[in-house]
């Protein structure tokens, strides 16, 4: 096995990622590279990090061998990486605090960031209270309408939301207006983003902070199973639970590694979020990788039933994984995510993230498809506490049509 | 056409002890029937050059202004390839240097050989894209090679001095002052600092200086073109051009270039 060093030093993972991005932001994007650096070498750094994952977040979190779903798909034995039990219930706290403790380390007093779902933006209002930083968190109107809660609990925590009218009013809109008030705004501020995208070095940081999730289930399935699993499925937005939870097993390539994007109301109708499936490369958002766009590079609205996966781009790093194969992408609708959740629900007493339930969806049908000695771990990067409201509708709909 | 042809534009214009003034327009804003005369009237008015921005769905560099040029001059049917063919088509009736300004992806997916190809069939002197920086300048220059375009480089407030000297020399026809720290998008006030940094970049180019950013009135225009060699306007004109209101788009090049009769 060839050992894996991904980004080269000018953030490319092959051709993929890079630094795209205007040259008021240039400085702000090296000097942040010279700090993550620095900090990486400073076992204080990782110290205070270390203590926060911990007390504050409270890791590590179980591996969970989901006995009920096995036996009810008679197949794989399933086990759950509980993401979800994590401090404001998913993973992308494991990122916002490491960028945090940077920009502090870096004497920014600002924050600016951007949500879809809304839980990568409550877990930077989270750790800007904890830290005493100034929040800033930009969110489509469209997505504000479908998660009012999280925009609630944003502000009580001290954040200041604002809606963003153009375009589609979700995620890639509010990176935009992100990127935009960053540009106005550098010198004082950082921007947390929220997934494994964006300029060098943000797809690797992202990915370092959120490695946290492979590096503890590898050593839990070996204390459990003494063996690594056959397969790990999650699911893709941008790609940072995915990517946190793949990295520590690239090197092993006896592991079968499945990315599952949304299909929306499936590939065929067009109205989909599946950028690996049914995209092409092309440049946004600082870095090169597949995006959904028109035959005139203009990037298209990406849908899903899951406003975390409603992104048209796919971090750079996963574009080169898919490229080498190393990771097989694949997409599940909305309606099987519907299902997903809900199986989820009856059988362990766990509401599931709508984004997490297109990876149930997969590795449930991959697991009935497997003999009983097998081992799938499913990254369950979120609660669904948030989609209530929208998982209710959608059942009422389908009842009704 | 050319590179050439855009700096020697520019420095005849400062010869003759006025600054240079490049308005920024979006292509196809309403739709690209317009184009011609759009340009046509700016290089009646004194237009030095035009910088002419092709429409992307996601413009991170730039301000409200910009962003709804962009979006109606999408809904109008602006592309690339139209945008190609129109320039083309009457590209010797318009004498003053055309700049395109646009983000990559459009031209990622257009294909780049494809493009520079066809800016110099179109009669295209220049091109700026925001989003590639120096260090992404590799990408684009393979593709430009036998091309005689120049490719313009943005400095901004925030560059430091190392880099300052580096911009500045690979930067072709003229060089891009951003006079704010942000977005496109007129400002009342003006950047405390700007003196110093725009003396600091003439000090370094050997190419002109042009600042643009935030620019809005004739006074701003007058104040900020006298630092450099001159100004670029964008959302202003933008918003005249949009509102029809074309004197005042005249008053604001005559601000730096005088009136006819002292040109």
């Amino acid at each position: 096995m060839t050992t894996y060093i991904q980004p080269d030093q000018n953030g490319q993972f092959g051709q993929f990622g890079g630094r795209f991005v205007p040259e008021t932001l240039m400085q702000a994007v090296l000097e942040l590279q010279e700090a993550y650096e620095e900090a990486q070498k400073d076992p204080a750094f990782h110290e205070l990090l270390e203590h926060y994952l911990k007390d504050y977040i409270g890791r590590e979190n179980p591996l969970y061998f989901a006995e009920n779903l096995t036996k009810h798909t008679g197949g794989a034995k399933i086990y759950l990486k509980r993401e979800d039990l994590n401090h404001t219930g998913a993973h992308k706290i494991n990122n916002t605090i490491g960028q945090s403790l940077l920009a502090v380390r870096m004497g920014k007093k600002k924050i600016v960031a951007e949500t879809g779902a809304g839980q990568h933006g409550v877990a930077t209002a989270t750790v800007c209270a904890l830290l005493n930083l100034d929040c800033v968190i930009f969110m489509g109107e469209e997505d504000i309408r479908r998660q009012q809660l999280n925009v609630f609990r944003m502000e009580l925590l001290g954040a200041k939301v604002i809606s963003v009218t153009h375009g589609s009013g979700t995620l890639k809109d509010a990176v935009n207006e992100a990127m935009r008030y960053w540009v106005s705004n550098v010198e004082d501020t950082h921007y947390i983003i929220g997934s494994v995208l964006g300029p060098h070095p943000f797809p690797q940081m992202v990915r370092d902070f959120q490695s946290v999730i492979g590096k503890e289930t590898k050593q839990q399935i070996l204390d459990k199973e003494q063996r690594l699993p056959d397969t790990i499925v999650a699911c893709i937005g941008g790609g940072s639970n995915a990517m946190g939870m793949f990295y520590p097993f690239i090197e092993d390539e006896e592991v079968k590694l499945v990315g599952v994007e949304a299909a929306g109301s499936g590939i065929q109708t067009g109205k989909h979020a599946a950028t690996l499936t049914a995209g092409e490369v092309g440049i946004l958002h600082g870095s090169l990788m597949y995006l959904l766009q028109n035959e005139d590079g203009q990037i298209q609205e990406a849908h899903s039933i899951s406003a975390g996966l409603d992104y048209p781009g796919v971090g750079p790093e996963h574009s080169f994984l898919h490229e080498t194969k190393r990771v097989q992408y694949t997409s599940v609708t909305d309606d099987e995510a519907l299902d997903a959740l809900q199986l989820m629900c009856r059988k362990e007493g766990i509401i599931p993230a709508l984004e997490t339930a297109h990876a149930i969806h997969h590795a449930v049908e991959l697991a009935k498809n497997s003999p009983k000695e097998e081992i799938i771990v499913i990254c369950l990067s979120g609660r669904g506490d948030k989609d209530v409201m929208t998982v209710k509708s959608a059942l009422e709909e389908r009842q009704n049509g | 056409m050319g590179k050439k042809q855009l700096q020697q534009a520019i420095e005849k214009v400062v010869e003759r002890g006025n600054k240079a003034f490049i308005p920024y327009i979006m292509a196809g804003d309403p739709d690209l029937s317009h184009l011609k005369e759009q340009l046509l009237f700016l290089e009646k008015a004194g237009a030095t050059a035009v910088e002419l921005g092709i429409p992307f769905s996601d413009p991170v560099a730039d301000g409200p202004t910009i962003q709804d040029a962009g979006q109606r001059a999408l809904e109008g049917g602006a592309t690339v390839k139209k945008l190609m063919e129109t320039l083309a088509s009457f590209r010797e009736e318009v004498s003053i240097p055309i700049v395109l300004m646009t983000y990559i992806n459009p031209l990622f997916k257009y294909g780049l050989s494809h493009f520079f190809k066809d800016c110099q069939t179109a009669g295209v002197d220049g091109i700026i894209i925001p989003d590639v920086p120096l260090e992404q300048r590799p990408l684009i220059e393979e593709h430009m090679n036998q091309t005689d375009l120049a490719l313009i480089q943005l400095v901004t407030l925030t560059s430091p001095d190392h880099r300052i000297e580096r911009l500045a020399k690979a930067s072709e026809g003229f060089l891009y002052a951003v006079t704010v720290t942000g977005i496109t998008g007129a400002r009342s006030a003006v950047s405390e600092n700007l003196e110093s940094f725009i003396y600091s970049l003439k000090k370094h180019s050997s190419v002109p200086v042009m600042a643009g950013f935030g620019i809005s009135t004739p006074e701003q225009v007058k104040e900020i073109s006298s630092l450099g060699d001159g100004v670029i306007v964008g959302s202003r004109i933008v918003d005249l051009l949009h509102q029809g209101k074309r004197e005042e788009i005249t008053q604001l090049i005559e601000a730096a270039v005088g009136t006819p009769a002292s040109r």
